[in-house]
């Protein structure tokens, strides 16, 4: 396909989505209206639009994950996803997490993943279909895991408590080293196993070739 | 003489311990012949095996010789000793013991068998010396004798029956001795078989007897039975445990009260019938069984196997065929006691018979017949047994024609007489084979009186006895017979009173004296006068020696044993062939005991003709038992002797004692007529008188010498169909039963081969589907190690999925 | 347009991880396996950042987060390795090369 019917497409797709969202939540408004888990909110204010625009951003970029063709636009969509979840973190009062995430994950998986896409280049032409199922088994297997999931997260009446944002460096500091200390030691082992492993499983092998 | 019946009580009886070993001996003897013989034979040559035979033969003699004595020395209407040994079978009103009796009657026959038995076991030493089998031969005339004693001992039918079985056994055995002979054999086979015809009827008359005597006792309405009321005196046995029986009147010295009912043994059925006043004869002669007189049919069943053992007509015929056996069998069996069993059993049932004047009638008119008729076959045999046998049946036919008439003494005593003579004339024609190197054609014999002169002498005084010439025991019984025969008047046929059948059965007898005197003399003038003819071929291989000890053999009596035989066995003077007559003294042939290769012929040994000697003496002192009443006016000593065992009464015509004497000269007239004619034809052989005739009449003379072809109808009316039903029925057994049976094992194999399909394709397809369903599920399955981790996470997702769900739904 | 609750972030983590077992499954690019696979483990963060934030308070969700950051780095370390050496072994990273194990 060129370049103009391949943005064609997409701009397409996610408008479809958007659209399936929004019907769906439509349909669901009622219901959400009526279900004692959600509060009844005031106005719309600038919160909600730039959450909602962090979420667009999360998912589409998943979206994007799951449906590009070129490797390259796949580890992009990854890219704004983890963008999007780092902004979510900030909502949730998780200021490090979002930190770290950005650190962490942009910075170190996701220049990992490049350099692995870029090392296994030969793959020119990514295409959706597995052999054996095919995309349509997945798209069942959405269709049916998304219903759930959503179902869970908007009829479950969960126990709802005043959030107060709040500054957590310093209780994570405190929890890593008192509570959490064996995991935060074990972590670090991990680490150190991850980097020998995958150094040894990563190279060539020199013997017989 | 005439006993008034109601005079008669029941018999009185006298319990010995030692009646048993009579049979007991041979029994002994036949016993550790038959198991021993062969080694004792090995070991210590013949002479223990006879030893043994002849030493049983003689004890049991002698105890018959105390039993006579012991009888001997009662009174006259006491003579009876029994001994009873065990109870042998009860079944309801059946039952009979092993017990033995000694009457008047069977002593006699006890002693007959006893002493000529053991004569022949002397006579078989010397006889059958060179035959391997010697031990056999013995162990079998031990077991005759054993079965003749049972036969005469036994108190009872049953007794009796085994003994008449072991005859007829001891017979086959013994005929058929030389069995690798397929002639022999089937001569011992025919015996036996025809035997079977008589016994039989034997059985059958039994069992009507039997079932006669047991009537019922009330009268019943809803049943036809033979029921009578007994008479006066009767009681039924207090608190017997047998309800078949009554008990009749007692006789004032009698120590058995009468039992009357259906029984086996001999002196309680005779007890019934005799004694009137238990009114069972009476009973039984009024009687009737499908429309014939019950006692009748009776009498002619039971004669029916006497007929068989006996040989009268229609089944004389085995006897004949019966000479393959050796001689001795022929003199002890079929000349001397077995044949006489008949008789025996007709006298012993006289009382039944004198019941039943059909019976006698049709007992006499067969007699009469067979011995018409066997005679006029003798006339033409060439071969010497033959015509002994022939004469054997015809002299048998005299002695039913003596019991038939109602003469049962006469029967007997002529039973007596005729067990000598013909024994001697047997073991005479025995010598006579053995002296002519086993020739019995009388045609290669002739002047064997100058080689075998006690052979001739013996031989001769027997022939005299047989035809009936006084002074010889032949003529008294032979005239009694013949005398009572014409005088009997009590004969019936159907019912119907035949008066003129004594005398036309007297006509017979006179007749048939004739013709017996006529082919005795023929035989005797045949084999001992004239010239030797045979031996052809030998005579070249050896010197004749006259044994110059020997003189001519002329004595004016055999009553003496030769007294000049020589130790070494007796050789006959041997003469040339042909024409020489007195040579000078040759030289003596050593070592010859018996004929065997040599060409001419000589005496017997000692063993041989002592035996004939004493046989001949027995011929002519038998006479003194039998003189007639015409001339002593006293009973005869035998009919004195068995009058008790013999109650029955006959009427008789009354004729003056010289009509007796009168018919007696007829007798002894027929006899010297046929004499005459013997000696005619056959003295010296000279005459060519008898080729003549027979070429003239030659016809005639083939269907006689063929025995009027009566075993070629027997041959096409009962071999032939008996053999086509046998290969009929082995047809069916083959084509029938046997395709039945392989049909079912065709059947069996299907259902095998049925149920092995099933095994192989159903069981062993369950479990092969089994397998194949596991392996074809794996090999299903395996289709998931895709090895492609996107299977394995589609199954991961889907069943973490499932477990959620699961969860969720059912909480 | 509610106000932002619990609700929203989960959907939100929902969505995340539907597209991330959808990548999971559908793709033929090892790598893009991957990318999915840290698609999900965000998608879990998000949740339990969500419930600590509005449920259980403290701080343990948040740690366990930090966790789930390190050893997502690990895993994506060691798979990354396995990848490059899939690809020396096999050179392609399609994910139905690596077929082995297949019977």
């Amino acid at each position: 396909m060129r370049p103009f019917q391949k943005l064609l497409a997409w701009s397409a797709g996610s408008l479809a989505v958007i659209a399936a969202v929004v019907v769906a939540s439509a349909h669901v408004a009622p219901a959400l209206a009526a279900s004692p888990g959600v509060a009844k909110g005031g106005p719309v204010t600038l919160v909600d639009v730039v959450f909602w625009f962090l979420a667009a951003l999360a998912v589409g970029g998943a979206a994007g994950v799951a449906l590009s063709r070129n490797i390259l636009y796949t580890s992009l969509a990854l890219l704004f996803s983890l963008l999007g979840v780092a902004g979510l973190y900030v909502y949730l009062s998780a200021d490090f997490i979002a930190v770290a995430q950005v650190l962490i994950y942009i910075g170190g998986v996701l220049v990992l993943i490049l350099f692995a896409v870029m090392l296994t280049n030969r793959i020119g032409d990514v295409n959706i279909s597995n052999a054996s199922l095919g995309w349509a088994g997945g798209a069942l297997l959405m269709a049916v895991v998304t219903p759930l999931v959503l179902l869970v997260a908007i009829e479950v009446p969960w126990r709802v408590r005043e959030a107060p944002l709040s500054a957590t460096t310093a209780a994570l500091g405190h929890a890593l080293l008192q509570r959490w200390l064996l995991p935060f030691e074990l972590a670090s082992l991990i680490l150190l196993a991850t980097l020998i492993g995958a150094i040894v499983i990563a190279r060539k092998e020199l013997k017989a070739d | 003489m005439e006993h008034p019946l109601n005079e008669l009580g029941p018999v009185v009886v006298h319990q010995v311990s030692y009646l048993w070993l009579i049979p007991l001996f041979p029994a002994v003897g036949a016993f550790v012949n038959s198991l021993f013989g062969i080694r004792l034979q090995r070991a210590l040559g013949k002479r223990a095996v006879h030893l043994i035979a002849i030493g049983m033969m003689a004890l049991s003699f002698a105890v018959a010789v105390r039993a006579f004595l012991e009888l001997y020395a009662l009174a006259p209407g006491e003579r009876f000793l029994s001994q009873t040994l065990w109870r042998m079978l009860t079944a309801g009103p059946l039952s009979f013991d092993l017990g033995f009796a000694l009457d008047p009657l069977s002593m006699m026959m006890v002693l007959i068998i006893t002493f000529i038995g053991t004569l022949i076991h002397v006579f078989s030493t010397g006889y059958m010396a060179d035959e391997p089998s010697y031990w056999r031969f013995f162990a079998y005339l031990n077991l005759f004798v054993f079965a003749m004693l049972l036969l005469v001992m036994g108190d009872n039918f049953a007794l009796m029956f085994f003994g008449w079985e072991g005859v007829g056994l001891a017979s086959y055995l013994l005929i058929s001795f030389w069995y690798t002979d397929v002639e022999k054999a089937k001569a011992g086979m025919k015996a036996f078989v025809v035997n079977r015809f008589g016994d039989f009827g034997f059985i059958l008359g039994l069992f009507l007897l039997f079932w006669t005597l047991g009537g019922v006792w009330e009268p019943r309405a809803d049943v036809r039975s033979l029921a009578y009321h007994p008479e006066i005196g009767t009681s039924a046995v207090a608190g017997a445990a047998n309800p078949f029986f009554a008990v009749g009147p007692k006789a004032s010295e009698g120590e058995h009260p009468v039992k009357i009912g259906p029984t086996l043994n001999f002196r309680e059925l005779r007890d019934q019938v005799v004694i009137e006043s238990t009114g069972v004869a009476e009973h039984l002669k009024h009687q009737r069984v499908w429309g014939f007189a019950l006692m009748a049919v009776v009498g002619i069943l039971l004669f029916v196997g006497a007929m068989g053992k006996s040989a009268q007509i229609p089944l004389y015929v085995w006897l004949p065929d019966a000479m393959a056996g050796p001689t001795p069998v022929s003199a002890l069996i079929h000349a001397a006691t077995m044949v006489t069993a008949g008789v025996y059993m007709v006298a012993r049932l006289s009382y039944l018979y004198a019941l039943s004047p059909t019976a006698m009638g049709w007992v006499a008119a067969i007699g009469g017949l067979t011995a018409f008729f066997a005679a006029t076959i003798g006339f033409f045999q060439y071969d010497i047994k033959k015509v002994l046998a022939y004469s054997t049946v015809s002299q048998l036919g005299f002695m039913f024609v003596g019991v038939g008439v109602g003469a049962f003494w006469a029967g007997t005593y002529h039973l007596l007489t005729h067990a000598f003579f013909k024994a001697c004339l047997f073991l005479g024609s025995g010598s006579v084979i053995l002296g002519c190197h086993h020739e019995q054609d009388m045609r290669q014999m002739g002047g064997l009186k100058k080689h075998m002169p006690i052979t001739a002498w013996t031989y001769l005084i027997a022939c005299w006895a047989i035809a009936g010439f006084p002074w010889a025991s032949g003529f008294y019984s032979k005239d009694e017979i013949l005398w009572k025969a014409f005088a009997a008047r009590d004969l019936a046929f159907l019912g119907h009173s035949t008066p003129w059948l004594g005398p036309a059965i007297f006509l017979l007898g006179i007749l048939t004296a004739t013709g017996t005197s006529f082919y005795m003399f023929r035989s005797y003038y045949m084999t001992f006068t004239g010239r030797y003819r045979g031996g052809a071929g030998h005579a070249e291989e050896h010197d004749e020696d006259p044994h110059s000890a020997h003189a001519a053999p002329h004595h004016a009596t055999a009553a003496h044993p030769q007294d000049n035989v020589d130790p070494n066995g007796g050789h006959g003077a041997a003469h040339g062939k042909k024409d020489d007559h007195g040579h000078g003294a040759h030289a003596a042939d050593a070592g010859h005991g018996h004929g065997h290769h040599g060409g001419t012929p000589h005496e017997s040994p000692l063993s041989i003709t002592a035996v004939l000697v004493v046989l001949a003496a027995g011929s002519v002192l038998a006479s003194l038992l039998g003189v007639p009443a015409a001339w002593t006016h006293h009973e005869p000593l035998l009919e004195r002797w068995l009058a008790p065992s013999l109650p029955a009464e006959v009427r008789f015509a009354e004729f003056p004692h010289s009509t007796e004497i009168l018919f007696q000269g007829l007798g002894v007239g027929a006899a010297v007529v046929g004499w005459f004619f013997a000696r005619l034809l056959f003295k010296d052989g000279r005459s060519r008188v008898p080729a003549d005739l027979k070429k003239r009449f030659f016809g005639f003379w083939t269907v006689v010498y063929n025995k009027y072809y009566v075993d070629e109808a027997y041959h096409a009316v009962v071999v032939r169909p008996s053999l086509f039903l046998a290969r009929f029925l082995f047809w069916f057994d083959q084509h029938v039963i046997d395709w039945l049976v392989n049909f079912a094992a065709w059947l069996g194999r299907l259902v095998a081969n049925i149920d092995g399909a099933i095994d192989t394709y159903v069981v062993d397809g369950a479990v092969n589907a089994v397998a194949g369903i596991t392996g074809e599920a794996g090999r299903a399955l395996r289709r998931i190690e895709t090895g492609r981790i996107t299977t394995y996470l589609y199954g991961l997702t889907l069943g973490s999925l499932l477990v959620v769900l699961f969860n969720f739904l059912f909480r | 347009m509610a106000n932002v609750t619990l609700s929203h972030f989960l959907v939100v983590g929902g969505l995340l991880f539907a597209l991330g077992l959808f990548t999971v499954l559908t793709r033929r690019n090892a790598v893009a396996v991957l990318m999915g696979v840290e698609l999900l483990l965000n998608a879990a963060n998000v949740n339990l950042v969500a419930f600590n934030h509005y449920v259980v308070g403290g701080i343990a969700g948040q740690t366990f987060t930090l966790f789930v950051i390190v050893l997502a780095a690990a895993e994506a370390a060691v798979g990354l390795a396995i990848v490059l050496s899939i690809f020396h072994t096999f050179k392609t990273i399609d994910v139905r090369a690596a077929d082995l194990m297949r019977e």
